[in-house]
């Protein structure tokens, strides 16, 4: 697991006391002393300084908490909801991107076919997942994995996680722009179910490039952004230390979003984020997978899609002047 | 987009510097222009009958929407449509300046509404839907009103059974509309796919530079993709490509010479040259038979 150093300074006084407490509990037990009294009264204070934590956190708090080491990744997710997951590889032209997962699995017994992009949870894992920044591999794996559920007649779950694309010459040198653009045309008439989760950071065309469905969800600390706080800082504010005000400025909270008409749905996180309680935060995103999933699987294919085509052609705000 | 960073900036402020530059390298009678290149002097009058080509060097100076939309289109034939779909302000967005303001400045700046103009034209007698982006307002920028105004475009090259030709040239999607302005890249890209079922042809012609969102939207759908010589062509920004990769990147990098040897475009073709390939081109389409009917039953 992560060490201490992987909590955010927020986050830590709400730990700090958590620790205490547990301390206090464990002496307890050993020694077979009673501090009911003292234990009543440090939970009381837990629960007003979460209150007062959790309540009102800014965009850029909530930047951090999108971005958090011990955030559940979309494997973990695949775990905690499908009870069946065959991992699949390759995008059959190049090389397997490590940065995208995907595969068969079932959820509720149901069929579905999973694509995501897939952090590491430390330094070796992200110099393996590449820091959860796909290649045009990526992408063309995942289109890969749509056309092998499109063939099967299989709902399709995305889960998006990724700072964005990877600005390699590597990248660019195989088409990069074409990979992502591709697969927004091709989401556009995927003619089965497509439900998309965003669950840490949406990074702009890396993300968009397999976020492309019938339903958006987002859970309730991600982030979804046309470009990150602090390459957007950088450029209009000239410094990259005004990422704060930048990621203010973007709207790029699921609240944001969901007001924005953006996402579908805002799928909420237990007090304190989704990694306080893995398993909580799973199940709420599972009841929201499978409601959608369920709905959307009764329409037909002539209605999906053409819900799917209006729902990005209402995309925007404009004037007529 | 967070591809292309500060790099977006650079450009913008390049941009402007060497807009200020130019004004000021231009002799007292404003005559000549000084070539960013290869640094000549060429008399400006000389510049326009070349289509803004360097005689010296090829490079090929950036030119307006209108330019290439007189460029292209048969004479006279360009009628603008939905001139009336304008940006407002969706997120209430200000960095050092207000986005409204920033609007106002480029509408003021250029004389143009939007980044894009859009209508209906006549390349070498065959009616095509038509869109010419332009950098000088607020870097080509992909933003709400963009994608509606291509969107419509392709709406109208489907009721018409016309091909779909766009001039790309954009920096990215616009930061100031956050991610309403990525959801363009989908929303265009739809519309895109809608217009490949009716078996419509679309030409992509990238100039310089055409990155980011737009890059890795429209102007790589095209059935066929020209590209101007010496244009950069790519996702992310070279510079952050070399702050990610710590490494000076290959001379050429990003250029159009680049994108055709990695089988990115189809083509390079100099701007001379654009509207008889595009003649060439559409008159193969022409010949397919559902164009044929189209055209006949529609007679535009
Ligand atoms: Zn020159």
């Amino acid at each position: 697991m992560a060490t201490d150093s992987t909590w955010l300074d927020f986050e830590k006084p709400i730990i700090e006391l958590e620790r205490r407490m547990q301390d206090l509990k464990d002496f307890g037990s050993k020694e077979s002393i009673e501090f009911s009294a003292e234990l009543k009264r440090l939970e009381h204070r837990l629960a007003k300084l979460k209150e007062e934590i959790y309540s009102g956190l800014s965009s850029w708090q909530k930047v951090q908490l999108a971005r958090h080491p011990r955030r559940p990744y979309t494997l973990d997710y695949v775990e905690s909801i499908c009870s069946y997951f065959v991992e699949l590889h390759g995008d059959r032209t190049f090389r397997d991107d490590k940065a995208v997962i995907g595969g068969l699995a079932e959820i509720e017994g149901r069929p579905i076919m999973v694509i995501g992009q897939q952090k590491g949870r430390n330094t070796k894992e992200n110099l393996y997942r590449n820091f959860g920044m796909p290649h045009p591999e990526g992408y063309r794996k995942a289109l890969r994995l749509m056309h092998v559920a499109v063939k099967f007649n299989c709902p399709i779950v995305s889960f998006i996680d990724t700072p964005g694309a990877f600005p390699g010459v590597g990248a660019e040198e195989r088409g990069q722009s074409e990979a992502i653009a591709r697969n927004l045309r091709e989401m556009a008439t995927v003619p089965v179910p497509f439900v998309v989760a965003v669950i840490g950071e949406g990074g702009s065309g890396g993300a968009l490039a397999m976020a492309v469905g019938d339903a958006i969800l987002m859970m309730e600390n991600a982030i979804y952004s046309v470009i990150t706080p602090e390459g957007c800082a950088a450029i209009l504010w000239r410094d990259r230390a005004r990422a704060p005000q930048a990621a203010e400025a973007l709207r790029l909270t699921a609240t944001d979003l969901h007001e924005l008409g953006v996402v579908d749905e805002l799928v909420p996180e237990p007090l304190g984020g989704a990694h306080r309680d893995v398993t909580s935060a799973a199940a709420t995103l599972k009841e929201a997978l499978l409601r959608w999933l369920d709905d959307l699987s009764r329409l037909s294919t002539e209605e999906l899609l053409s819900r799917r085509a209006a729902k990005y052609r209402a995309m925007g705000v404009f004037e007529r002047g | 987009m967070a591809e292309e960073t500060e790099d977006r900036g650079s450009w913008l402020a390049k941009t402007s510097e060497s807009l200020k530059a130019k004004k000021k390298r231009e002799l007292p009678n404003g005559l000549w222009v000084k070539c960013d290149e290869c640094q000549e002097f060429i008399y400006q009058k000389e510049l326009e009958r070349t289509y803004w080509i360097c005689r010296k060097c090829g490079y090929h100076f950036r030119i307006s929407a209108k330019g290439y939309i007189d460029l292209l289109s048969d004479s006279g034939s360009f009628q603008e449509h939905f001139s009336e779909i304008i940006s407002c302000d969706p997120l209430k967005f200000r960095d050092s300046k207000k986005y409204v303001d920033r609007l106002k400045q480029a509408r003021e700046k250029t004389g143009l509404k939007e980044s894009i103009t859009t209508g209906r034209s006549r390349v070498g007698g065959h009616p095509v839907g038509l869109g010419a982006m332009d950098f000088a307002f607020l870097g080509g920028s992909l933003a709400s009103a963009v994608g509606e105004k291509i969107t419509l475009l392709i709406e109208l090259c489907i009721d018409y059974g016309m091909p779909l030709v766009i001039v790309c040239s954009s920096g990215g999607a616009r930061m100031q509309e956050g991610i309403l302005s990525l959801m363009q890249m989908a929303k265009v890209s739809s519309s895109l796919a809608a217009l490949a079922q009716k078996r419509l042809p679309y030409v992509s012609i990238l100039t310089n530079p055409t990155t980011a969102g737009v890059s890795a939207s429209y102007a790589s759908l095209g059935d066929i993709i020209i590209a101007e010589p010496g244009a950069l062509v790519g996702f992310a920004g070279p510079r952050v490509i070399e702050q990610t990769i710590n490494q000076e990147l290959p001379p050429g990098f990003q250029r159009s010479e680049f994108a055709l040897e990695h089988g990115m475009v189809d083509m390079i073709v100099t701007r001379g040259e654009l509207r008889s390939t595009l003649i060439r081109i559409l008159d193969f389409f022409q010949k397919t038979t559902r164009l044929w009917e189209r055209d006949a039953a529609s007679q535009v």
